[in-house]
């Protein structure tokens, strides 16, 4: 009884989208809606399975800039964080500005980057670090600062150094926080390469989305846009795992189980 | 010679007078106990002891040494038991003894010597969620005897348990000293337990805390006890 209302609960988001995919395809035929302006899901089904060569390398490259951007942003929020959490003045200078720079319309930026570094995949790379940077640092920001004072002192009182405190306490403290800011990242950073590409670029899937678009091979945009989602989500799982794997202590639940 | 020696400390916290003139001593072996009012300033002057803040004026010399400001020397407990939730019981035991120098497998297998007479035995892989509150405090209070076993300052470390858990606590505790010999500093606002704990206590006035007391109730009777008690709350 209740093994089958567990799969019931998990199945419940799978059968709502089937049924979803049914209206879309079902509204389609019975309007007889032209697929230059939507075409149906098995339309778009099979021109991924027959594009899927080129549709393959394409997400090769966009999934390369997606990852590289993701790990150098990753590993600037890193520093970014332990600089600001632990140098007073840096903190007050650089806080405020990283807020602010938020404002900054990524968008108008993603094209002077293509004006300033070409049409290769630097300028890609550049925009997924600056979307990516921003939720994790503030993530593991708020996760460094909100580790309890006391813990630190009783760090202290034993003559521990700064590293020493941030190593042992204060860096796996904020894990959690941090993957937060990673699970955020790592959805946005192939929605950033993408818009990176659809304003000039020679490969990747939002240059083949542009192409498509163009001749209304909307059947083939679609099937790019159903890769970009299913990447998104399984970077968003791997993160999933890689937290699960990492805090093993995160598992325990309020009764003390696992 | 004494253990621990405060001399004339004062101490000024966030513009308040916190500390007047606070000296005590603790001699080897001896459990001193700091009864006062909460709020009173009695956490300062541990603060000042374990060397995490510096005082006004004054010094603390421990083993006929200056100790003033300096930390690493004693091990400090609070109410809380500060016990890591991300990493095991025996780790957390083990750690201090990590930020003194040894190896992690040195420090575990110290450690684990020490979990039977700490009531921790077959707990050493959980995490400290899943221990009870009085678990929790014990393998606290071992965290703090491996790292100084010489002098161990208590601040108010059964303070937060229920009441059966805590006279629990409080007779292993007495149980713990014949055997080990540490000289602690207790801090508590539980007159009933500075008698019960304490060889020697000393009274903390409101803030700015002044020592307005000090009774030597080593191995008093119930009766001479009490008489000891009606004093102290006359006096506070």
């Amino acid at each position: 009884m209740k093994k089958s209302a567990n799969i019931a609960h998990n199945a419940a988001p799978a059968i709502a989208l089937l049924f979803l995919l049914f209206l879309w395809e079902f509204g389609v035929r019975f309007y007889e809606i032209k697929p230059w302006i939507l075409p149906g899901p098995v339309k778009v089904l099979s021109s991924l399975i027959k594009e899927h060569n080129l549709l393959l390398m394409h997400t090769g490259i966009t999934l390369f800039e997606a990852l590289t951007g993701f790990l150098l942003a990753v590993i600037l929020a890193f520093i970014t964080a332990f600089l600001l959490t632990h140098v007073e003045w840096l903190n007050r200078a650089f806080y405020p500005l990283l807020i602010i720079s938020q404002t900054v319309p990524l968008i108008v930026l993603a094209v002077l980057f293509t004006l300033w570094f070409g049409w290769g995949l630097t300028p890609k790379i550049i925009i997924v670090v600056l979307v990516c940077f921003f939720p994790v640092t503030i993530n593991f920001i708020e996760g460094i600062n909100s580790v309890d004072p006391d813990q630190v002192h009783l760090f202290r009182s034993m003559g521990a150094n700064k590293w020493t405190i941030f190593r042992l306490v204060k860096l796996p403290s904020a894990l959690p926080a941090f993957f937060s800011g990673l699970r955020i990242a790592a959805t946005y950073s192939i929605m950033a390469a993408v818009i990176g590409e659809w304003l000039g670029a020679q490969k990747g899937l939002g240059y083949f989305m542009t192409l498509k678009q163009k001749s209304f091979a909307i059947d083939e945009v679609l099937a790019a846009v159903f890769i970009i989602c299913l990447m998104s989500f399984l970077l968003v799982k791997a993160v999933d795992f890689l937290e699960y794997i990492m805090l093993p202590w995160n598992r325990i639940n309020e009764n003390g189980k696992y | 010679m004494s253990k621990v020696q405060v001399i004339e400390i004062c101490k000024t916290l966030d513009q308040l007078y916190t500390l007047d003139n606070i000296s005590l001593t603790l001699n080897p072996q001896e459990c001193v106990v700091i009864l006062g009012p909460s709020g009173c300033g009695k956490s300062t002057l541990f603060n000042i002891i374990s060397g995490l803040i510096k005082p006004d004026k004054g010094k603390i010399i421990i083993d006929g040494q200056d100790y003033t400001g300096k930390t690493g020397r004693v091990g400090y407990m609070q109410q809380k038991d500060l016990l890591l939730p991300f990493r095991t019981v025996l780790d957390n035991i083990a750690l201090p003894l990590v930020v003194k120098g040894e190896s992690l497998k040195q420090a575990r297998n110290k450690a684990k010597s020490y979990l039977s007479e700490f009531g921790l035995v077959g707990f050493e892989n959980y995490y400290p969620r899943q221990l009870s509150g009085g678990m929790r405090q014990r393998a606290a209070l071992l965290r703090t005897y491996l790292f100084a076993s010489d002098i161990m300052l208590l601040d108010e470390p059964f303070a937060a348990l229920d009441a059966i858990t805590r006279h629990k606590m409080q007779l292993w505790l007495i149980n713990l000293r014949s055997q080990y010999n540490p000289s602690i500093l207790f801090i508590t606002h539980d007159i009933e337990e500075a008698l019960l704990l304490g060889d020697r206590i000393y009274v903390f006035s409101p803030l700015p805390a002044r020592i307005i007391g000090e009774f030597n109730v080593k191995g008093l009777s119930e009766p001479e006890k009490n008489k000891y008690k009606k004093k102290i709350i006359e006096l506070l």
